[in-house]
């Protein structure tokens, strides 16, 4: 398979009166045709940053300070308004959080499609909306075509996400960036999409970055991870090793944090302290204040480096060994 | 174990405002029919002392304002609430400092405007509990039962982070020596890493304060974590009550296990496929439920009387626990001769 998506030593900065905010802080990976990546990790550790720079949506005081983003062979980092304009939408697109927030809720569903699809070329209004009912029922929306003529706000928040989907699909971009698009959405709502998300990722061979908090949801999605802490990646691999068996203590306390890794009523396993801020970020690995193992050598920056199948940013990674023992 | 607290019979209605066509409507003296939103529909439960009871449901079951209506912060239209013998509400008025409410939001539950330590203090001053001379001693022995240092009670809010805050929000619910504690979606705005550090707390608390809670939650798997009983609610009524172990190894109620089969897992092998049993359809509107069962048009086993006869409270055949559906004893039987209903 050949990589789509190819991100080297991006850094997303915010330059701000307290403060140079490093919200990516060189971030590198790469995406396959149709595949699935998850990228997981709390708020503040940049991955919704990571997502917005692929599309070139960082505001100032941010800027992508260094790196390259590379979609299909094409550079974007450095690329002019008009370069990004012509591919978001249409080579890479990406779907959000909150799709009240997304959707103008002034203009009618099918208007809205309309203009999506007018952005990248010339289309009458009957195929226009033709493919807009197409993708609607694709994602799970009855009577389509009539639903054309409806506002936003008539739909639930489940729908609305649904249509959302359907924007982001209409030009079958090679790559979808999805970020915590089921947060906010009831978790009978949240299974539907995510069972339709794969069906239509494995039927259009689209690739996807899904964003996410929620290492059970990436998990079922998912077939490779990267786990981000304050603007760095600090694991990655295939989804399921990485979860048996994490290398980074990072990884391990978010796994061990969630309750469905205890018995009930016994105490989680909790990660001590706070994430810092990332105004000051201690020097060396970020992770060392909160570690348990942390010594002397993680004062000096760790690099994510392989381990078998999966990378790992940290100067002792382990635990691994164990975890297989017990799988075995 | 006697029943601690016992909420009987409760109901609350809410009635939305008009909108301007409807206002309009009724001032030129045409016939506004009054929408109602039944919220919580003749709900009986009752928790055991030292108990903790979980709730849960999907976004507008009823679970909030039925946490509300045990606090005593909203009233029942119907039905009463009492705590030991004695009620919480009488009138529209709370009467008693016995029960205290978590919220979900530790950034809206706090004024900005006063220090965490007079906040924490406020209540307790106000109703006796301590004195002025010693609310500062006070204060700061309850800030470091919640594992925050005393010297911070003189900080505004805006200089805590998330858990903090709710550190600080459960202190001052304790601080009020409460017996009963409404914990209302308490770690849902909390990183994983965070949610895990105050639902340890949380079970600290009560193991070493032997409190009563009632629990409320979206997310299944917290309440399976902190949950001895848990009660599921569909539309404003419960669904299923029972020990929390036996609902997760066994749901009864269809939309139960719809519920358990929702929630995503974590997956540890390469080869493992991922199904999801979606329920179908979305949960319909408060202002206008379904008749009948309330869960049958999304149900995958109704039958015709599904959307005729509403389902009461029943013991279900064998276990410790009650079901509301009219096909719960059927499935029961099932269970037992370890087939499955379709």
């Amino acid at each position: 398979m050949t990589d789509v998506l190819r991100v080297e030593g991006l850094k997303t900065h915010f330059h701000t009166r307290a403060g140079v905010v490093k919200a990516v802080d060189g971030v590198s990976f790469s995406l396959a045709e149709g595949e699935i990546l998850g990228l997981v990790g709390e708020s503040g550790s940049g991955k919704t940053v990571t997502g917005f720079s692929l599309l070139g949506l960082v505001d100032p005081p941010g800027r992508i300070v260094e790196g390259s983003i590379r979609l299909k062979c094409e550079e974007l980092v450095g690329a002019s308004d008009a370069t990004l304009r012509a591919r978001r939408g249409r080579d890479i697109s990406m779907i959000f959080q909150d799709p009240i927030a997304t959707l103008n809720p002034l203009l009618t569903i099918g208007h809205q499609m309309r203009l999506a699809q007018a952005a990248h070329g010339r289309v009458s209004r009957r195929a226009a909306d033709a493919r807009s009912a197409e993708l609607l029922s694709r994602v799970g929306i009855s009577s389509a075509a009539a639903r054309l003529r409806a506002y936003p706000h008539e739909f639930s928040g489940g729908m609305r996400q649904r249509v959302a989907i359907a924007i982001a699909l209409l030009h079958s971009p090679a790559v979808i960036v999805a970020d915590e698009p089921t947060t906010a959405l009831d978790v009978s709502i949240q299974a539907q999409i995510l069972a339709e998300m794969k069906a239509l990722v494995a039927e259009t061979g689209t690739a996807l970055i899904w964003i996410s908090h929620d290492l059970a949801v990436v998990s079922s999605l998912a077939s490779r991870l990267l786990v981000m802490y304050a603007g760095r990646v600090v694991e990655s691999g295939p989804t399921a090793s990485v979860l048996r068996a994490p290398n980074h203590p990072y990884t391990e306390g978010l796994i061990a944090s969630l309750p469905s890794s205890a018995a009930p009523g016994v105490p989680l396993r909790q990660i001590p302290g706070t994430t810092p801020s990332l105004l000051a970020l201690p020097p060396g690995c970020p992770f060392a204040p909160r570690c348990p193992r942390a010594d002397a050598e993680c004062g000096v920056r760790p690099d994510l480096t392989p381990i078998g199948a999966q990378a790992v940013a940290c100067h002792h990674p382990g635990g691994a060994e164990l975890s297989l023992r017990q799988g075995a | 174990m006697s029943a601690f607290l016992t909420i009987d019979g409760v109901s609350k209605v809410f009635r939305p405002n008009l909108t301007m066509g409807e206002r309009i409507a009724a001032r030129l003296g045409s016939d506004v029919e009054q929408r109602l939103l039944v919220a919580v529909d003749t709900v009986s439960l009752s928790v055991a002392e030292g108990e903790t009871l979980g709730l849960v449901g999907e976004s507008g079951c009823g679970k909030s304002t039925l946490g509300r209506l045990a606090a005593g912060i909203l009233a029942p239209d119907a039905g009463s609430v009492r705590l030991g013998d004695r009620p919480i509400m009488e009138g529209e008025s709370k009467v008693t400092t016995r029960v205290q409410t978590v919220f979900q939001d530790p950034f809206a539950s706090l004024d900005p405007r006063m220090k965490v330590g007079q906040a924490v203090g406020e209540g307790p001053l106000a109703h006796g509990l301590t004195t002025r001379s010693e609310v500062k001693s006070y204060v700061e022995s309850w800030f470091a039962r919640v594992g925050l240092d005393p010297e911070q009670a003189d900080r505004y809010p805006h200089q805590f982070s998330g858990g903090q805050r709710q550190r600080i929000a459960i202190a001052r619910a304790l601080a009020m020596q409460p017996d009963l504690l409404i914990c209302d979606e308490p770690v849902a705005s909390l990183d994983v890493s965070i949610q895990a550090q105050i639902l340890n707390l949380f079970l600290e608390l009560r193991r070493d304060l032997g409190l009563t809670c009632l629990f409320i939650s979206h997310d299944l798997s917290v309440v399976r974590h902190v949950s001895d009983r848990m009660a599921v609610m569909y539309l404003g009524r419960i669904v299923e009550i029972g020990p929390a172990a036996e609902i997760f190894d066994r749901p009864a109620h269809p939309y139960t296990q719809a519920l358990l089969e929702s929630v995503p897992r974590l997956v540890l092998d390469d080869g493992e496929l991922v199904t999801f049993v979606p329920i179908e359809g979305e949960i319909p509107s408060a202002l206008s439920p379904p008749s009948g069962c309330h869960f049958s048009p999304r149900c995958p086993i109704a039958e015709d009387r599904c959307s005729v006869e509403v389902p009461t409270l029943e013991p279900f055949p064998g276990a410790e626990r009650k079901c509301a559906c009219h096909l719960a004893e059927r499935r029961a039987l099932a269970a037992s001769s370890d087939a499955w209903l379709p």
